[in-house]
């Protein structure tokens, strides 16, 4: 972890692990691609359909991961003031939300020959939805201060105020759910799949985790690099007097 | 031929999977490439602000 | 405690001499109840049937319209910096400043929500139930939406922002609130609904201040 936590050292080991993770989640996409399109039967109640779930299940999970990493990131840049672990933050907020954005998509895209209709308010998806509006308002506060260091603290406290509403909204979602049930919906795949099933769905998923974080890199990336130009600009606007974030930042 | 055109036709679902893959994969790739593009032009900006410090230039070797 | 009642006074007293916040949220929430008569008709059985649901969306958005003043003035025309720099704890002033704005929102809406039922048509058995779920929700949206404005004070567009960052977090009180009135008109217990309710509040009480807290801190450096 204190290797990490110096942002030198971090671009440096990201440069050194990024192309394998590339590599990585290429090959799982593509071997996890072949197995949902051709490779795995069509389910017998909901037919080729099925195949949306392997698209849809590793997008909502990165959803929650990208949920995660944010509020962790915010919860350490919070307590160590950590400057590496605020850009971390910064940089999953946009990729969670694109995959929040990506579940609700392809759930809508399942539920039409499924359910019969684009939306329901199944738990899931309605949590889903929170989750996407959690996301949008963090990217948000982020964004409008004119001091980035001010958005990066306040968007932190509130990363973490969502973190604990997480749960609290899942189950009132839940409550509410069951309280509303039609009787009419299907329900969608059961607890249990078969294995010829299970294995595309633990491909893709290990594949797009990989792709997180080749993209979470990419992003941590640019946000030190722009925090460098950043402390530049400063020192040249201050002349001689050196600013201790351009210290810390150049290592 | 014949087993192609039914693979596309996705047992009449076509228009439901093939929607959500593609929209899956514009969003990843354009990310990636968002992503990518990003880093690269800031990269550009900063070798370009060293340069006019060469002073300072010792101290990002790291880069 | 003695700090917490002078903050809770001179909150009370600024928001008494400019007047208008009280009757502007209370007039807002009439006035938006009174719209979904026109907007889904004047049938008494659908009224009735969504009146617990209207009724508690618009409570939450009556709500959030006094909320980005809450610290704004005193941020602006730095009495907030006094303020931290007494021994006082953020914590207190958060606390001060939350029961201020319930008793000039919450409070006035709970009093209004019973005859805005009334004209909706909400079923007689309702209207305790309304009461109560109020007196333990209202709070919540206090504390929540403090935390909301410590948030945003300076930045750009800080009124729908707080907007945004607020309303998702008051879904499960939403969700709640309309249960327990919904239970009740239904014939059903409604006891668990109003346990987590108040769940919800004894949760928020200490940790909203906290969070507010750390925002405002993080404000004035």
């Amino acid at each position: 972890m204190q290797g990490l936590a110096n942002p030198a050292r971090f671009m440096r080991l990201s440069k050194v692990v990024q192309p394998w993770l590339a590599l990585a989640s290429v090959l799982l996409i593509g071997v996890g691609l072949y197995f949902a399109l051709f490779g795995s039967p069509a389910d017998y109640q909901q037919g080729q359909t099925v195949r949306i779930m392997y698209v849809h299940v590793p997008s909502a999970w990165l959803g929650m991961v990208g949920y995660t990493t944010m509020a962790l990131a915010s919860a350490v840049g919070l307590i160590w003031k950590h400057p590496l672990a605020d850009l971390v933050a910064k940089a999953a907020a946009p990729i969670g939300a694109s995959f929040t954005f990506l579940c609700l998509a392809t759930g809508s895209l399942w539920g039409k020959p499924m359910w019969g209709t684009w939306w329901a308010w199944d738990a899931r998806l309605t949590s889903m939805l929170i989750l996407l509006f959690l996301y949008l308002g963090y990217m948000a506060l982020q964004s409008a201060f004119d001091d980035p260091g001010r958005g990066a603290r306040a968007a932190a406290i509130l990363a973490l105020a969502g973190f604990i509403n997480v749960p609290i909204i899942k189950f009132s979602v839940d409550w509410w759910k069951t309280l509303h049930q039609p009787a009419s919906l299907m329900k969608m795949s059961g607890p249990t799949l078969p294995p010829s099933m299970l294995t595309p769905l633990l491909l893709m998923v290990a594949g797009f985790t990989c792709f997180f974080v080749v993209v979470l890199l990419l992003r941590v990336r640019a946000e030190i690099i722009a925090s460098k130009i950043r402390a530049i600009r400063l020192t040249q606007i201050h002349g001689s007097h050196e600013s201790p974030l351009a210290d810390r930042l150049a290592g | 031929m014949d087993s192609i055109a039914t693979f596309f036709e996705m047992g009449g679902y076509a228009r439901f999977v093939w929607p959500a893959y593609g929209l899956v994969g514009l969003v990843t790739v354009g990310l990636l490439v968002t992503s990518l593009r990003t880093l690269r032009v800031r990269e550009r900006a900063l070798a370009a602000l060293q340069e006019e410090m060469p002073g300072r230039r010792g101290r990002s070797r790291d880069l | 405690m003695n700090r917490l009642f002078e903050i809770v006074r001179r909150d009370l007293r600024l928001a008494l001499r400019q007047g208008s916040d009280s009757v502007m949220v209370v007039t807002f929430f009439v006035l938006t109840v009174i719209l979904f008569p026109f907007g889904i008709g004047p049938e008494a059985n659908i009224l009735e049937r969504v009146s617990p649901g209207v009724l508690w969306v618009t409570a939450l958005l009556a709500s959030m319209l006094s909320l980005d003043r809450l610290f704004q003035a005193d941020y602006e025309d730095g009495s907030l910096e006094l303020l931290a720099l007494t021994p006082t704890a953020l914590e207190v002033l958060v606390i001060g400043k939350v029961i201020a704005h319930w008793l000039t929102t919450g409070l006035p809406l709970m009093i209004a929500a019973p005859v805005l039922a009334v004209l909706l048509h909400m079923n007689g058995d309702g209207f305790v139930a309304l009461l109560v779920t109020m007196l333990l929700g209202t709070p919540t949206l206090s504390l929540v939406g403090a935390m909301g404005a410590a948030l945003v004070l300076g930045a750009r567009r800080g009124g729908v922002l707080l907007s945004l960052l607020v309303l998702p977090l008051y879904i499960p009180v939403l969700i709640f609130g309309v249960g327990a009135i919904d239970a009740v008109v239904q014939g059903l217990e409604s006891g668990a609904q109003l346990l987590v309710l108040g769940g919800i509040l004894l949760a928020a009480l200490p940790l909203a201040p906290l969070a507010a807290a750390a925002a405002l801190r993080q404000a004035l450096e």
